[in-house]
């Protein structure tokens, strides 16, 4: 099969490779990127806990080819944090909405591109910008109350 | 006390939250190879023949196994009904039951090569429910469908229904519950000719590294198993990973080469445990003033094609069956039934939900019918020091059964809610509230069937830099295990909880130390590491002593010798250079039960939890949609050790508590294929549903847990279906006796 070649930004840096045509960008950010944040929790699109950030939009990327990242601008978790924006992350972890961490960065992912836009959301924007994300084990409200804390934060830093 | 009882960040959230934290999949080795399973697709059949030769050619494909390559082809915990991978001429059970896997350079290669696989297969009749399997034609396993009994037979069921004012007979039926938890099942195999490895997504690595080393015939001091950050497992990763991890052992075996095996959604569905469906019929007697005097009651549950843990589960059953009152006259069957369906198994409660959703329901129709309020015929019946459970075990400490009760009843202000219910309901044709109360009882461990696991080992060291690592054979697999070890050993040692890690267990570092199940971690993990920090302290104490200092405090968890304070770093430090032993390994197991299973009476477990909760739900009459507004809870689990930790393990459980009772639904077609296999059609509760929840901890402390701690894994999520049963019922006066209360089946009974 004949290799496709992308480039695309992949955490802030253009990057260049190979791809087969019918390769996932979840498979391909995991397995040749080495971006393991990206989790595969149902391949179908229902689980969000593959969701990366394409063009400052939450996608789930088992439902993307890697093909299809040629151009865009590509962010994982693993970008996120290493930027230096760990202000979600550490609300997560403080308010105790990390439990079994599976759900956790696709969530923090979603959380940014709520954040990004709208620095003030009301619980009802919060549960919009998350409803495409499982999460088994914490029973979602002290996610709720992580979103509210990471944008209590970022706007203090903001101000 | 300085941490313990203290609102802390659990020690692995930043590495999880900051996308670290590795789990099984994100490992990979040289040489690594991917496997895929090889499904029959008939529930029910003779496997005639089967032929990989043509896989065998497909690209990228390195090996595949049948039942000819497995050393020891037989499994199952309690008796060994099952195969690694179906016999030709054996008997095909469900339609997911195993015949070949396949090894292949890629995981893509080896999905392709599964429809190479040829075999045909003698169908017969799939038996699909519970009364289809009473027939006994045709016989799924071994002799009969109805493959186990247990039962409890306690003071005299007659003389009880004779003494009584009021009898309800009332019939019940629960559906599945699919785990779900987010992390499919995954395993990575090494086998390297003389020594296996084995990485994994799992509850119980010994239990992995028992039936590993079983199938491969291989000594337990050549199999290592390593636990990696476990995604949710609910009971869903107790025995299943043994199952997966087999797989790859084998075709590592085979090829002498790393092989990753990891389940898609729809094989996690098809082929791995769910909650049993159960079908009872109770017949409760009372008297007119709310006194329970007797109850009897049937229970069959669904077991599948295997029977794997499900005589664990029926001992659940079976001791759980009165929910968590004071009754003298018992009598309980509970009966294993094998179906030609996915074989069914531990999930958080462990066969309680099924039984304590009939009782609580029985207790709010006798309440209706007796004219008594429902919080106050449970505190009546409700038990105490003095009281005997179900098996006629009496309690001697820790109930905090009735605090539970007036708690949720104080927080939710009761008499308030049900003026504003009943107020809310005058006012709406078409949207009706309800109000529901349960009140349960868990037994905490193993108990009485399965007290040659109850033992847990636990390492403490001390690094010379004053850091400690602790090593467990209990697993965290997100409820939270870890962090309250960092605190106990944080508490006892003055050592800062950041300066505590606890490492994944390893069946070569740590001995046995039986299954992280049954809401045991805290008590059992807990106290060995408990002990061996204890050893460590009394060796530094002692060696200070012989120093010359006379007064050493561990004060809020900081050292002061002689008056002055010395930070932990400095203590290790030089009880290091002293020889001092700093690495203590602790033992715990619990007095032996007394426990007579002909009758099924006696001391069934170690301690107890208590449960409340009061539920408030609103119906849409026109859509038949049942929502959970709010709901108050209280727990009995002894001290609090972490609050932080245990308030989010009650919302989860409620939460999924609320997925069995009005959502989740496994459906089959008629040929016993599974419906239901991704998230799309299994509906799981999303950041939409969620109730708001209240909790509140009655604090019985248990002389035996660790600093006073019982457990809560799984008493979280009891009480929450059969309270929105009852809050359902209460809204719409229909007598509410199936889960779970979907959509179409309000409609129905509207
Ligand atoms: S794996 Fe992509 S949404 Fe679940
Ligand atoms: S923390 Fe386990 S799925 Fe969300």
């Amino acid at each position: 099969m004949i290799a496709i070649k992308i480039s695309f930004k992949l955490n802030g840096k253009w990057v260049e490779a190979d791809v087969e045509p019918y390769k996932r960008a979840l498979d391909f950010l995991r397995d040749d990127m080495g971006m393991t944040s990206v989790k595969e929790g149902c391949s179908e699109g229902e689980c969000g806990a593959c969701t990366i950030i394409v063009n400052g939009r939450n996608v789930h990327s088992c439902l993307m080819l890697a093909v299809e990242l040629d151009g865009k601008d590509v962010w994982t978790l693993e970008g996120i944090i290493e930027s230096g924006e760990t202000y979600i992350s550490e609300a997560y972890a403080d308010v105790g909405a990390v439990q079994c961490g599976f759900c956790t960065p696709g969530f923090i992912v979603s959380t940014k591109v709520l954040l990004d836009e709208n620095p003030n959301p009301k619980e009802e924007d919060i549960k919009k910008a998350l409803e495409g994300n499982i999460c088994r084990c914490t029973g979602y409200a002290r996610i709720i109350e992580a979103v509210k804390e990471a944008a209590r934060r970022k706007r203090g830093d903001a101000s | 006390m300085r941490v313990i009882g203290k609102r802390v960040r659990r020690i692995d959230a930043i590495e999880k939250a900051f996308g670290k934290a590795k789990f099984t999949n994100d490992l990979s080795f040289p040489r690594m190879l991917h496997a895929a399973v090889v499904y029959p697709g008939v529930a029910h059949g003779v496997l005639r023949s089967l032929d990989v030769s043509e896989a065998l050619k497909a690209p990228g494909v390195v090996a595949i196994a049948t039942y000819k390559n497995v050393p020891n082809n037989e499994m199952g915990i309690v008796t060994k009904d099952m195969h690694v991978l179906v016999p030709v001429g054996g008997k095909i059970r469900f339609e997911a039951d195993p015949i070949a896997i396949i090894a292949a350079e890629t995981r893509e290669a080896a999905e392709e090569a599964t429809s190479l696989v040829n075999f045909d297969v003698e169908e017969l009749q799939p038996v699909l429910t519970i009364d289809e399997a009473l027939r006994d034609d045709p016989i799924v396993n071994g002799e009969r469908n109805v493959a186990f009994q247990r039962k409890i037979r306690r003071g005299d069921i007659e003389k009880g229904f004779q003494e009584s004012d009021l009898i309800l007979e009332m019939d019940f039926e629960t559906g599945y519950q699919e785990h779900a938890y987010l992390e499919p099942q995954s395993i990575i195999a090494l086998w390297d000719g003389d020594n296996l490895t084995i990485y994994g997504s799992m509850q119980c690595p010994f239990y992995v590294h028992n039936d590993v080393a079983e199938v491969l015939k291989l000594p337990l001091n050549r199999v290592t198993v390593i636990q990696m950050e476990t995604g949710g497992g609910f009971g869903g990763k107790e025995d299943v990973p043994s199952y997966i991890a087999v797989k790859a052992a084998l075709l590592s075996y085979l090829t002498k080469r790393p092989v990753k095996l990891v389940y898609n959604r729809d094989m996690d569905f098809r082929e791995t445990s769910k909650r049993h469906p159960s079908k009872s019929h109770y017949k409760v007697g009372f008297t007119k003033d709310g006194k329970i005097k007797a109850v009897k009651a049937a229970v069959y549950l669904d077991m599948g094609a295997y029977s794997t843990l499900t005589p664990i589960v029926m001992y659940r059953s079976l001791t759980h069956a009165a929910s968590a009152y004071d009754v003298e006259n018992i009598f309980v069957d509970v009966y294993g039934v094998y179906t030609n369906k996915v074989p069914t198994g531990a999930f958080r409660g462990f066969g309680s939900p099924q039984v304590l959703f009939a009782m609580e329901r029985v207790m709010d129709e006798a309440a209706k019918r007796l004219g008594m309020d429902p919080w106050e015929i449970r505190y009546k019946n409700a038990l105490e020091i003095g009281k005997a459970t179900a098996t006629g075990h009496v309690l001697e400490e820790s109930v905090g059964a009735k605090e539970t009760l007036e708690i949720v009843r104080e927080i939710s202000d009761y008499e308030r809610l049900k003026e504003e219910v009943r107020k809310f309901n005058e006012g709406n044709k078409y949207k009706k509230r309800g109000l529901g109360w349960a009140h349960t009882i868990y037994g905490v461990s193993l108990g009485a069937a399965g007290q040659p696991l109850d033992a847990s080992s636990g390492e403490v060291h001390v690094k010379m830099d004053g850091t400690v690592l602790v090593m467990i054979g209990g697993t965290e697999m997100g409820q939270g295990a870890k962090t309250v070890m960092a605190l106990i050993v944080s508490e006892i040692l003055g050592v800062d909880v950041d300066n505590v890690r606890v490492m994944q267990p390893n069946t070569s570092i740590v001995q046995d130390s039986g299954p992280t199940v049954a809401s045991r971690t805290t008590v059992f993990s807990g106290n060995a590491i408990r002990i061996a920090a204890e050893r460590i302290r009394d060796n530094i104490i002692e060696y200070l002593k012989s120093k010359g200092v006379e007064d050493i405090k561990i004060e809020n968890g900081y050292w002061i010798a002689d008056g002055k304070e010395i930070p932990f770093s400095e203590i290790a430090r030089e009880a290091n250079a002293a020889n001092v032993k700093l690495a203590e390994m602790g033992w715990f197991s619990t007095p032996k039960l007394n426990f007579d299973f002909e009758t099924g009476t006696g001391e069934a477990y170690v301690s107890y939890t208590f449960s409340t909760q009061l539920s408030l739900v609103e119906v849409d009459l026109l859509t038949g949609k049942v929502e959970l507004k709010e709901a108050w809870v209280s727990h009995d689990i002894g001290k609090v050790l972490n609050p932080v930790g245990a308030e989010g393990q009650v919302e989860g459980g409620v939460v999924q508590g609320m997925g069995y009772a009005i959502s989740e639904e496994i459906k089959h077609d008629e040929n016993g294929r599974m419906l239901t296999t991704n998230f799309n059609n299994y509906i799981v509760p999303t950041i939409r549903d969620i109730p708001r929840v209240h909790v509140k901890f009655a604090e019985s402390p248990f002389s035996k847990g660790p600093f006073g701690a019982k457990g809560l894994g799984e008493p979280s999520l009891m009480s929450s279906p059969p309270s929105i049963a009852n809050a359902v019922t209460d809204a719409l006066g229909i007598l509410i006796n199936r889960l779970p209360i979907t959509p179409e089946e309000v409609l129905l009974k509207l």
